[in-house]
């Protein structure tokens, strides 16, 4: 008997049981379509939490204080106060620098007339725009002179223009609102971000960052100073330099470690890429375990087959069929459910995606690999669920069999 | 004239528990080609051991038994598969057809454990199955049939791959006396033919229809004799007895 032969009369024993096939396969179908959804929003997560990190500059460089120690144990990334303005204007100096934007943060209590929304507040450099890749979508960025005079001048979100002017319908640009009870002009607002993660990136206020550290926040410390360098290709030789730069102006020896910690746009990336591929990695392993129980199903139902069949493996043998013809039989019809299951799995799974990405907003992405991976997987259950069973009624003596009642 | 079986000293022993069971003591048989033989005996008397062993879905436990000119005693499972399905046809008592499959496609079964390639498959299958006069039948399934039609598949179905011995196991058994008269029709047509004929019955006047009659008694044969007053079955009284 050659293979197609043995896949007809499998589809047909398949086609006989229609219910107890489809009860069979929905394990695998559960399984299958669960790996498919699964990896698809793991993916599709994983992108858009790197299309957000690019969103937060070009080339971008992230330099924060380093960590305070008592003894052996460390205090934090940030709990040294080691970076000041005068260090932003110098690793400004270097030429791999497109631009520097230093950073320092806050809350602010904002109010307009009878509005009041409190919200973060973030004080910086001209540079900020070109420095974070973003834009104002309406008015103007503050300028370098502004910067130097301390002036009251403001820039606000698209969250915070919604909160305190939204009713009004006024024009925020041109207002002026209290910002910790001192009177700030508004000049622009930013273009809209959208949320990543727990941040909105539209809800704050921003203030040239001499004016934040006299009448806000206080103290010559900044927070963070963000660097672009020049090029993709520059960022390595760009991090040098500030290292270098930083190293010099903090009197650093050459056995001290960094007082300061420098992380690039792609450190970030492939942290945050690790956690959402262990995350694929464990969902994964979820349904992989719905595969296996779903292969479970198809042994017990295949075992179930050939007690019920005993009869006809009796008529098969007596009339010719080997044992390999026997074992094939049963191997095929087990490797057809379950292949049946993984193809059914693999369209509800792309259905369920569709929908899941519909229904929740989630951002999903649909790969062909984890559908082959699933395909052979689950083929590869059928087989090794399908061998026992197989091997049973191979092994069935004809006159045993055929006096089965 | 070539012989068929040829049994020399043949035994079966089956051990259920610890007792041991001598169902076949020191059997010697020979049956030529184009011989018609009925196989007789009571319950208990090794007839339908004998059967097993002939058919090869047994073998001896010592002795030797040639099918063929094949020794069958030194064949494993699958050397035995193969000659059941090149040498013998099977006919049963409850006819042993595949349920849920039609007529054609029960009948393509042995050719198909052949290797026949399917087109040639399905004509010899109409073929045989025009021959025992279910050519209007083809696609009809087995619960679809009558006894005596579902009968006439399975001996189509044994003959199919033209093996050298057809063997019966109570063919008529589940059958009435008209629909046995014409099954016993079949099976003398085609020993005249020259097919050679081996029927298992406990029915004295089934036995008749054959050339000779091996009596088996306690696992051994007893008498090996031609009937003397053979019977023939005819269409025309097979009407009359209905």
């Amino acid at each position: 008997m050659n293979f197609w032969e043995s896949v007809r009369v499998s589809l047909r024993s398949i086609q006989t049981n229609k219910l107890r096939s489809f009860l069979t396969m929905l394990g695998i179908i559960i399984g299958v379509s669960a790996v498919i959804a699964m990896v698809a929003i793991g993916e599709g997560a994983s992108a858009n939490v790197a299309s957000q990190i690019n969103g937060l500059g070009s080339n971008l460089l992230i330099v924060s204080p380093g960590q305070a120690r008592q003894g052996q144990i460390s205090l934090g990334a940030g709990s040294l106060n080691t970076l000041t303005l005068a260090d932003a204007e110098a690793i400004a100096q270097n030429e791999s620098v497109a631009g520097v934007a230093p950073s320092i943060n806050g809350r602010a209590q904002l109010v307009w007339r009878n509005k009041n929304y409190s919200t973060s507040l973030e004080g910086t450099s001209e540079s900020y725009l070109q420095v974070r890749n973003t834009d104002v979508q309406q008015g103007r960025f503050f300028n370098h002179l502004e910067v130097k005079e301390r002036a009251n001048v403001a820039v606000v979100g698209t969250e915070v223009v919604s909160n305190l002017f939204g009713d009004a319908g006024a024009n925020p640009v041109g207002q002026t609102i209290q910002i910790n009870k001192i009177p700030f002009e508004i000049i622009g607002v930013l273009q809209s971000k959208g949320s990543s993660g727990m941040t909105n990136n539209d809800d704050k206020v921003i203030i040239p960052v001499t004016t934040a550290m006299d009448r806000i926040t206080g103290g010559k410390n900044v927070g963070t100073i963000y660097v672009s360098a020049v090029s993709a290709e520059q960022m390595a030789l760009a991090q040098a330099d500030v290292q270098a730069t930083l190293r010099a102006r903090h009197h650093l020896k050459p056995k001290d470690s960094d007082d300061f910690q420098i992380r690039s746009q792609t450190d970030i990336l492939s942290t945050a890429q690790s956690v959402t591929s262990v995350m694929t990695a464990l969902l994964s392993g979820i349904a992989a375990i719905s595969l296996v129980v779903g292969g479970i199903g198809i042994m017990n139902i295949m075992l179930v087959s050939v007690t019920e069949r005993t009869r006809e493996i009796g008529i098969r043998k007596a009339i010719g069929a080997t044992r390999w013809d026997i074992q094939r039989q049963f191997l095929i019809e087990s490797v057809t459910l379950s292949l049946l299951g993984g193809i059914a799995g693999i369209l509800v799974g792309i259905g369920g995606v569709l929908l899941i990405g519909k229904l929740a907003g989630l951002p999903t992405s649909i790969s062909l690999p984890p559908m082959l991976y699933a395909f052979l997987s689950s083929m590869l259950v059928g087989v090794i669920f399908g061998v026992y069973p197989a091997r049973k009624a191979s092994q069935l003596k004809p006159i045993d069999a055929l006096r089965y009642e | 004239m070539k012989t068929v079986i040829a049994m020399e000293n043949v035994t079966k022993i089956y051990r259920i528990g610890d007792q041991e069971i001598q169902a076949l003591r020191g059997v010697n048989l020979a049956i030529e080609e184009g011989d018609f033989v009925a196989i007789m005996g009571p319950s208990g008397s090794g007839k339908s051991t004998m059967m097993n062993v002939i058919g090869c879905l047994d073998k001896p436990t010592s002795g030797e038994f040639y099918l063929d000119g094949h020794p069958v005693s030194e064949a494993d499972d699958d050397e035995l598969a193969i000659i059941r399905n090149r040498k013998i046809g099977f006919v049963f008592q409850n006819f042993n057809l595949l349920p849920r499959t039609s007529a054609v496609e029960n009948v393509e079964l042995p050719l198909l454990y052949a290797g026949v390639p399917a087109k040639e498959r399905r004509e010899r299958a109409i073929q045989a199955l025009e021959s025992v006069g279910l050519g209007d039948r083809l696609a009809n399934k087995p619960n679809e049939l009558s006894g005596g039609q579902q009968q006439r598949v399975s001996i189509a179905r044994a003959l199919v791959n033209h093996p050298v011995l057809l063997l019966a196991d109570e063919p008529t058994g589940a059958l009435d006396t008209k629909t046995s008269m014409e099954i016993m029709h079949i099976f003398q047509q085609l020993n005249e033919a020259g097919k050679t004929i081996i029927l298992v019955t406990h029915e004295p006047d089934i036995a008749e229809y054959a050339k000779r009659i091996v009596r088996f008694r306690d696992g051994q044969v007893v008498s090996n004799e031609l009937v003397t007053a053979r019977r023939w079955a005819t269409l025309q009284e097979a009407e009359v007895m209905a």
